[in-house]
C-alpha cells in the first residue's frame, strides 16, 4: 500500500499504522475506549497480506504474555487495553523490563481508580513513567496529541524499544483514540524475515544454531552480585534513553511570559486557551512534553529562568505537576488544574484557572 | 586394566544426552524432574530439532530448565507459559515450542491460560509435572494435593472441605477439541520411562505436524517435599497418587 491522507479514529490509525509498519503480531482483550484497535485489526486481516498474526486472547494478562514471548522471538509485537487492562499487564511489562525486550504497549486510558468510567482520562501518568509494576525499572512513554501522531509513534514506539531493548508504551486516551483527524498513513514496509531477525536481533530465541550459545530471556537471577550489577546495566541504558530521546514541542513559547506545560489531549485544550488568553493580552506559551518518560526537565529549567509561572494542566488530580515542579525546582510558581473521572477542561476553564492560580 | 580401556566407544551402552548440559543440577536426589529432562534433551535430538525448539520454563523447582538443555529457552511469568508458547508458536510456525510446567504453575495459577491454549489448538506441546506439591516453595498445597496429604499449608493433612478436590486438570482438558493428545505417565521404573519417552517424541511430533495442543503429564514424586526416601516416594506415589491418577492414554486422536 502507497501512503494514503484519511480520515479516521485515533484507535483505527494505531490498528492501520500496524500493518503498514511491518509490525509482526498484535495480542489484545477488548476493553472500552480502545475496543477498535483490535476490531479493525480483525476487520483488515492482515494475515492474509503481510502475514501479521491477530489474536483475541482470553484476557489481559494472557496477551501481555504473548507479547512477551514474541519479542523473546525478535519479533515486533503489540497489545493495547484501557487503564484497568494495563493494571492487569503490569507484571508483564515488568518481566520485559527485566529481560530487555522490545514491545510495544498501547494505553487508551479511561477515569479510574477500579472500574472507573469509559470516559477519557489522564490518571495512569504515575502508573506509566513511575514503576507499575514492580522493581526498578523504566518504560519509555509517548504521548500523542493527534491521530496522526497515533500511527507514527507506532514506528518511532517499535523504534525506540527495539534500539534500546525495552519496552515502550504510547500513553493517549479516550479522547485521542476515539477523535477522528486526518491522519496521512505510510507507505507499506515489508515485516522481516527470520533471517534479518537472526541477523539484527542476535538475542532472538528462534532455535540454537550450532554457532551460538543458547538464547535464553529469563529475568531471574538469584545472585545478589549478578543481580545488582544487571539492575546498574539497566540504569545505564535509562541514563542513556534520558540523554537522547526527550521529546516536547514548544508552541508560541518565543516571547512567553506564562507557560501551560500539557500533555496529549490536555495539550489540545490548552491550544485554545493560549489563543484566548493571548487575546487578553496574557502572552503565554505552551510545552508539550512528548516523551513523558524521559521526562523534558532541562527545557522547563530553563523556561523557569524566563517566565513568571506554570500552569501544569491534565485530566487528573495532579501527577505530571510533580515532575514539573521537580525541574522548576521552586524558581517560579507552578499550579496545577485539572478535571477528574472522565471530564475533559474546556479551555474557558483553563483560561480561568490560569488567570486565578498564576496572574493574581 | 586402567578406566580408558574399559570407557572405548565399543564399551558404551550409556550417555548423557548430547543436549544435556555439563552442570549441576539443582533438584533433589531422588526428584523426578532430571530424568524428564533427559528425556525431552532425548527426544528433540532424536527428532533434529535442536535448532527449531524453543522451550519455555515455569516458575517452580524447573524454573532453571534453562541451565540443563542446550536449546533456546525463555522463562515465563508464573502460569502464564501457555501464553508464551502461543505466540512464539504463531509468529514462528517452523518452530518445536513446548511447554515444561508444575501442577501448581499449569493448574493453579495459571489455569486460564492452560485452558484457552489447548482450546486455541495452539501447536505446541505441554509438559505437565505432578508431584500433588510447591517443591521450589518449600512443600506447600498444590491444585493436585491428594485429599489428608500433609503440606505445609495443609499440616493436619488436605481438608477437602476447606481447599477443595485434587483437580484433575487433564480429564478437564480432554473434553477441548483443541486437544490433540492427553496422556498420562511417569518415570519411577524403566520402563515406565520409557513410555515416557515415546508419549514425549509423539507429543512433539504433533506440534511439528500441527494437530493442535499436546499435552503429556509426568505423575512424578517430590521425595524432599513429601519427606521420604526417594524409593519410599516411589512407592508412595504408586500407592497414593496412580489411584488419583491414573496412567495412560486420555486422548490420542
Amino acid at each position: 500500500m502507497s501512503e494514503e491522507i484519511v480520515l479516521m479514529k485515533g484507535n483505527e490509525a494505531i490498528a492501520h499504522a500496524a500493518i503498514r509498519y511491518g509490525v509482526d503480531g498484535y495480542f489484545g482483550y477488548p476493553i472500552t475506549p480502545q475496543s477498535e484497535i483490535i476490531e479493525t485489526l480483525m476487520e483488515e486481516a492482515p494475515w492474509e497480506t503481510t502475514g501479521m498474526v491477530v489474536l483475541q486472547a482470553e484476557s489481559e494478562l494472557a496477551a501481555i504474555n504473548m507479547v512477551y514471548g514474541g519479542a523473546a522471538s525478535g519479533k515486533a509485537v503489540m497489545t493495547s487495553s484501557s487503564s484497568p487492562g494495563i493494571s492487569l499487564k503490569q507484571e508483564g511489562i515488568s518481566y520485559l523490563a527485566g529481560t530487555e525486550l522490545p514491545a510495544l504497549i498501547v494505553n487508551v486510558q479511561r477515569g479510574g481508580p477500579g472500574l472507573g468510567t469509559i470516559q477519557p482520562s489522564q490518571s495512569d501518568y504515575f502508573q506509566t513513567v513511575k514503576g507499575g509494576g514492580h522493581g526498578d525499572y523504566r518504560l519509555i512513554t509517548l504521548a500523542p496529541n493527534s491521530v496522526q501522531e497515533m500511527a507514527d509513534f507506532v514506528d518511532l514506539g517499535f523504534r525506540l524499544a527495539f534500539k534500546y531493548r525495552n519496552p515502550a508504551m504510547i500513553l493517549t486516551d479516550g479522547v485521542i483514540g476515539q477523535m477522528m483527524e486526518k491522519v496521512t498513513l505510510p507507505p507499506s514496509r515489508r515485516r522481516r524475515t527470520e533471517q534479518e531477525i537472526r541477523e539484527q536481533c542476535p538475542w532472538a530465541a528462534l532455535g540454537k544454531t550450532p554457532e551460538r550459545k543458547p538464547n535464553i530471556h529469563t529475568s531471574l537471577e538469584l545472585d545478589p552480585v549478578i543481580m545488582e550489577k544487571n539492575n546498574e546495566r539497566f540504569q545505564a541504558k535509562y541514563r542513556e534513553i534520558e540523554k537522547n530521546e526527550v521529546r516536547y514541542e514548544e508552541i508560541q513559547c518565543e516571547d512567553a511570559e506564562y507557560l501551560f506545560v500539557a500533555f496529549g489531549s490536555a495539550a489540545r485544550v490548552c491550544l485554545k486557551a493560549i489563543e484566548m488568553a493571548r487575546e487578553e493580552g496574557f502572552k503565554v506559551g505552551l510545552l508539550r512534553p512528548i516523551t513523558l518518560w524521559p521526562f523534558p526537565c532541562k527545557i522547563i529549567e530553563e523556561y523557569a529562568k524566563k517566565v513568571k509561572g506554570m500552569l501544569v494542566v491534565e485530566l487528573n488530580a495532579g501527577q505530571m505537576v510533580e515532575d514539573v515542579r521537580l525541574a522548576v525546582n521552586g524558581k517560579v510558581k507552578v499550579e496545577h488544574y485539572g478535571r477528574l473521572g472522565g471530564i475533559v477542561p474546556t479551555p474557558d476553564a483553563v483560561l480561568e484557572a490560569f488567570k486565578e492560580k498564576i496572574t493574581k | 586394566m586402567n578406566k580408558n580401556d574399559i570407557v572405548s566407544p565399543e564399551n558404551i551402552v550409556y550417555k548423557k544426552p548430547e543436549l544435556m548440559n555439563d552442570t549441576f543440577m539443582h533438584y533433589c536426589p531422588g526428584c523426578s524432574h532430571g530424568v524428564v529432562h533427559k528425556l525431552i534433551a532425548e527426544v528433540i535430538k532424536e527428532l533434529g530439532l535442536e535448532d527449531k525448539t524453543i522451550g519455555i520454563a515455569p516458575v517452580g523447582c524447573a524454573v532453571f530448565a534453562y541451565n540443563y538443555l542446550d536449546i533456546d529457552w525463555v522463562e515465563a511469568a508464573h502460569g502464564r507459559a501457555p501464553a508464551v508458547a502461543t505466540a512464539i508458536k504463531r509468529l514462528n510456525p517452523d518452530k518445536m515450542v513446548f511447554t515444561y510446567q508444575g501442577d501448581g504453575d499449569l493448574a493453579a495459577i495459571g489455569t486460564a491460560e492452560t485452558i484457552h491454549a489447548c482450546n486455541r489448538g495452539e501447536n505446541i506441546a505441554i509438559i505437565f509435572i505432578n508431584n500433588g506439591i510447591y517443591g521450589m516453595t518449600g512443600g506447600q498445597m498444590a491444585p493436585t494435593t491428594l485429599p489428608n496429604m500433609i503440606t505445609s499449608t495443609t499440616p493436619r493433612g488436605r481438608d477437602v472441605r476447606m481447599t477443595g478436590n485434587p483437580v484433575k486438570i487433564l480429564d478437564m482438558l480432554i473434553h477441548l477439541d483443541g486437544v490433540c493428545f492427553a496422556t498420562r505417565h511417569s518415570v519411577h521404573t524403566a520402563a515406565a520411562v520409557k513410555k515416557a519417552k515415546k508419549a514425549i517424541k509423539h507429543a512433539f511430533e504433533n506440534s511439528m505436524a500441527g494437530k493442535g495442543t499436546s499435552i503429556v503429564e509426568i505423575v512424578s514424586t517430590c521425595n524432599a517435599g513429601w519427606k521420604m526416601t526417594p524409593v519410599e516416594a516411589n512407592d508412595w506415589m504408586v500407592e497414593n497418587m496412580f489411584p488419583a491418577y491414573p496412567l495412560g492414554d486420555l486422548k490420542n486422536v
